[in-house]
């Protein structure tokens, strides 16, 4: 972590660095997740961009320590408010998972507990956390239902996840990510599951929580566009690597610098033009087990705050051939 | 991809991925082929008759003559284990032949063609399996008179569903794979296309059930004889032998119990054992 | 609810209707003459006639299979040729042990195999997972009626914590009388349980619901104890259900084994007498008991599981 820091005007409630994840394939070892360095700001929002596969989902789920059996965490630093995540065999991560950081899921259909009361489930790590009794938690969970915009909140506390629409599960599970007062949620694509006008609404329940609850988040999803409406900072991930990032996003979406950074934001559909799609969204990269094994060169800085990874004119050929197909 | 006929996977490309160290499978296929070689090598093991008695020599513990000594009528404990084994083994696996044949047959032409003798069959498949298996057994053996076909008819009556409705569930499964509709475009009967791309498919389900299902034989033909029904007196048979040790287990004479039912566990493991690693060599859910 | 019960039951009436019609086809159009089978060895020919004019087997098949069907309905099986009594009225007496045996027994298989199950899933590959199915396979392979002997000789006769047969005479001592078989079958039972119990708690645990409940710091207790136990126990309740086949036979041999005076030593009685009505009563009963179960798991899981109670 070098310049990200640098002239820190608030302090980073999330920092990741040099972070190398390993997945156990057919007794044979991968590298899923290559060095990668990021952080959230307090207070601010990070898009983790990246098509499907690249690892962004994987990161999250390193965080919160919920990797698949054959996946491993190998090297690297995970601080949260500055103490390591990782050490002592996750002691302090099981004492904020909740309280300090909680994660809103992709599929609110199947992350919910089918059988399970949603009220139970919004504030069952309340009960956990804190000596609320049973009456108590459930107007908690009213108060949480109704602030994440799930009307006649007292009528559906006690239903059950079938019992409610994508868009109204999705709300359920952002309310449980709450219940405990978090500094920091983690979103791992939480609307794409979810109909256009329905993603556009929960969209902006973040924007609200940010604005009111001063909360910070670390989004990933494979969509830029929802980026530029809801984060500060952003980091573009290919096929387990980080090879753009700025704190400012501002400069990224003007002048992008790495070539997949500029054909992921050439794909944004336009109204006025034809609708231009990079191939390699459609598809996903490439796999996990035809990677190069090679370690990635480090990134360089194109400013304080803004880095990208070296390139070859080989690949940026290969991405606006790619791009031009359609 | 030349043909998609040639991507119908076999039971020869599933053995190429056999598991090496399939340690289950083989602890399992050594167990039981000790076992059927004591059973078949018996006359040659012991030199005594399992049937007769040496009412002076009674409830001896082991001694040079009888190793694992006699029971209450003086009849030697080895010699009646090896051939109660030759008794309960061939009984168990020539019983699981014709359920496993008419289950897999029935089973391939309902998944197959569905309709009404699909439901026709399934029905009488749910009558079936409402009889409490051993309630079914014991009654229909009762009816049939004692004997050995007794006990062969009763299992083929009831044990056929198992296997017919494994059968039947990958059919379908099979059924509405790409290199069956193929053959079906392609203009082969539907004879061809059951027996040489459903059943090829579909059998090795049947196959691991078939290593329970003797098991499931083992257990209902030894309870039958404990009950004195299927097996003869004086047919020396596991059941029989538990049935008669028991009376003495007060006595303090455990052996004459815990040595036939030892045999049984032990050859159930081993099946056991075999159908577990055929279920991971073989790639079968269960 | 009510749709879903009406919908149920209505399946149910071919498979009522079939079994019936098995139990009478095992009776009567089998080969072999029941009076001869009662009579013994070279009976009077006016014996046998007479027999066969006393249950009706001069009738015509279709003829006896319309009266049996007639005498379903109210409520008349025909009378024992041993006991001087109506079948319908002793398999009244003879089917609360029966019963009270197989909840029992259930009872223990559930309590002995539900924290196995979970504790295998947790420890999914270890050591312990791979000895309790050596175990399991053990179990699995010991007739039911040999695990009732060692019961006998070790708790009843060793150490003398049981008793070592019969019913008792009040309703605590056939409650006592019960445990030991109780815990035989329930013993049986537990390698059928904890396979597919286990695969479903794994299932549970690899879930997304359980991901989401760690990521909200549950502790791994609540985890197992609201998430997988919970969801696991509702698919538990079907796993049960379709095992009640081996609660009535095994209950069959038990009883047998143990001397108590059920449906199965009924039945085996039945059997030993020669006393065809009886059997024929037996067997229709063992049926319809594990067609009303396989209902009643149904029905269960449907209150137990909001997605089914809703529908």
């Amino acid at each position: 972590m070098n310049a990200m820091n640098s002239g820190a005007m608030t302090s980073n409630v999330l920092e990741v660095e040099d972070l190398q994840i390993v997945a156990r394939i057919a007794g044979r070892d991968y590298i899923a997740i290559d060095n990668i360095s990021f952080s959230v700001a307090e207070g601010h929002a990070r898009g983790l961009v990246g098509e499907s596969g690249s690892g962004k989902s994987l990161t999250l789920r390193a965080i919160m320590g919920l990797l698949p059996a054959n996946v491993r965490v190998t090297s690297g630093v995970i601080k949260f408010q500055g103490q390591d995540l990782l050490a002592e065999g996750g002691k302090y991560r099981k004492s904020v998972l909740g309280t300090g950081i909680s994660m809103v899921f992709q599929e609110p259909s199947v992350a919910l507990n089918p059988v399970m009361k949603i009220g139970k489930q919004i504030t069952d790590s309340l009960m956990q956390h804190s000596d609320l009794n049973r009456k108590q938690a459930r107007e908690r969970a009213i108060d949480l239902m109704d602030q994440v915009g799930i009307r006649e909140a007292s009528k559906r506390v006690d239903d059950f996840p079938f019992q409610l629409s994508g868009g109204m599960k999705q709300r359920v599970m952002i309310a449980a990510a709450l219940a405990c007062g978090p500094e920091l949620i983690l979103c791992d694509e939480p609307t794409t599951a979810l109909d256009v006008t329905i993603q556009a609404q929960i969209i902006e329940l973040f924007k609200k929580l940010r604005s009111e609850l001063k909360v910070s988040l670390l989004y990933v999803t494979h969509d830029i566009g929802v980026v530029a409406e809801l984060c500060d900072a952003i980091s573009v991930m290919y096929s387990g690597r980080i090879v753009e990032q700025a704190d400012d996003i501002n400069k990224v979406f003007s002048h992008p610098r790495h070539p997949y950074t500029k054909a992921l934001l050439s794909a944004i559909p336009r109204i006025d033009g034809p609708i231009q799609r990079l191939k390699g969204l459609d598809n996903t990269g490439p796999s996990l087990t035809q990677r190069s094994q090679e370690l990635a060169p480090p990134m360089t800085n194109v400013e304080p705050g803004w880095q990208i990874a070296p390139f070859e004119f080989a690949d940026l050929d290969a991405l606006w051939s790619a791009s031009s197909h359609e | 991809m030349s043909t998609s006929l040639s991507l119908r996977p076999n039971i020869l490309s599933r053995l190429r991925g056999f598991r090496v160290n399939n340690f289950r499978l083989y602890l399992g296929i050594f167990i039981i082929f000790v076992v059927v070689a004591m059973a078949v090598l018996a006359s040659h093991l012991t030199k005594f008759d399992p049937i007769s008695q040496d009412l002076l020599n009674t409830l001896q513990g082991g001694t040079a003559e009888h190793f694992l000594g006699t029971d209450n009528l003086g009849r030697d404990v080895w010699s009646r284990l090896l051939y109660g084994g030759r008794t309960d083994l061939f009984l168990a696996s020539i019983a699981v032949l014709a359920p496993f044949v008419i289950g897999t047959v029935v089973g391939a032409i309902c998944g197959y063609f569905s309709g009404w003798v699909d439901t026709l069959v399934m029905r009488i498949a749910d009558v079936v399996v409402a009889f409490p298996f051993y309630v079914l057994v014991i009654s229909l053996v009762f009816i049939l008179g004692n004997g050995v076909g007794s006990i062969f008819i009763a299992i083929s009556l009831v044990s056929w569903v198992a296997y017919a409705r494994i059968v039947r569930a990958e059919t379908m499964i099979v059924r509405s794979k790409e290199f069956i509709e193929a053959a079906q475009t392609g203009g082969i009967s539907n004879q061809k296309i059951i027996t040489r791309h459903v059943l090829p498919n579909v059998i090795t389900q049947a196959i691991v059930y078939a290593m329970s299902d003797i098991v499931l034989n083992i257990g209902v033909i030894v309870t039958l004889s404990y009950f004195g029904l299927g097996i003869v007196p004086p047919t020396p048979d596991w059941g029989r032998m538990i049935a008669e040790g028991q009376q003495f287990l007060a006595g303090g004479y455990y052996a004459l119990t815990i040595l036939p039912a030892l045999a049984v566990v032990i050859t159930s493991l081993g099946l056991s054992f075999i159908g577990d690693g055929l279920a991971v060599a073989l790639r079968v859910k269960r | 609810m009510t749709r879903f019960l009406i919908k149920r039951i209505a399946l149910l009436v071919p498979v009522v209707f079939g079994i019936i019609t098995a139990t009478f086809l095992l009776m009567h159009a089998t080969p072999g003459d029941p009076a001869l089978t009662y009579l013994g060895n070279h009976p009077e020919p006016a014996a046998i006639a007479a027999l066969h004019h006393q249950w009706g087997l001069d009738k015509p098949v279709t003829q006896q299979y319309l009266d049996f069907i007639g005498g379903l309905f109210t409520g008349d099986l025909g009378n024992s040729l041993f006991y001087n009594e109506t079948i319908v009225k002793l398999i009244s007496l003879k089917l609360p042990p029966t019963l009270m045996l197989m909840i029992m027994g259930s009872l223990f298989g559930i309590i002995f195999a539900l924290p196995l199950a979970i504790w295998t899933a947790i420890r999914k590959d270890k050591f312990i997972d791979h000895l309790v199915s050596l175990l399991n396979a053990v179990i699995l392979g010991m007739p039911i009626f040999f695990i009732g002997a060692m019961g006998i000789l070790f708790l009843a006769l060793k150490v003398q914590i049981f008793p070592v047969g019969g019913y008792g005479e009040t309703n605590l001592q056939h409650l006592w009388s019960l445990v030991l078989p109780s815990l035989t079958i329930g013993l049986g039972l537990v390698p059928l349980l904890v396979r597919s119990l286990r695969t479903s708690v794994i299932e549970s645990l690899d879930s997304e619901y359980v991901a989401f409940a760690r990521s909200k710091g549950l502790k791994n207790r609540s985890v197992w104890l609201k998430y997988a136990l919970r969801n696991g126990s509702i698919s538990g309740i079907s796993i049960l259900g379709i095992q009640v086949g081996y609660l009535a036979g095994g209950s069959l041999v038990i009883e047998n084994v143990f001397g108590i005076p059920g449906m199965g030593s009924f039945l085996m009685t039945g059997i030993l007498n020669r006393d065809f009505p009886v059997i024929q009563g037996a067997t229709l009963t063992f049926a319809m008991l594990v067609v009303l179960v396989y209902l009643l798991t149904d029905v269960s899981y449907a209150l137990l599981d909001p997605r089914a109670r809703f529908k």
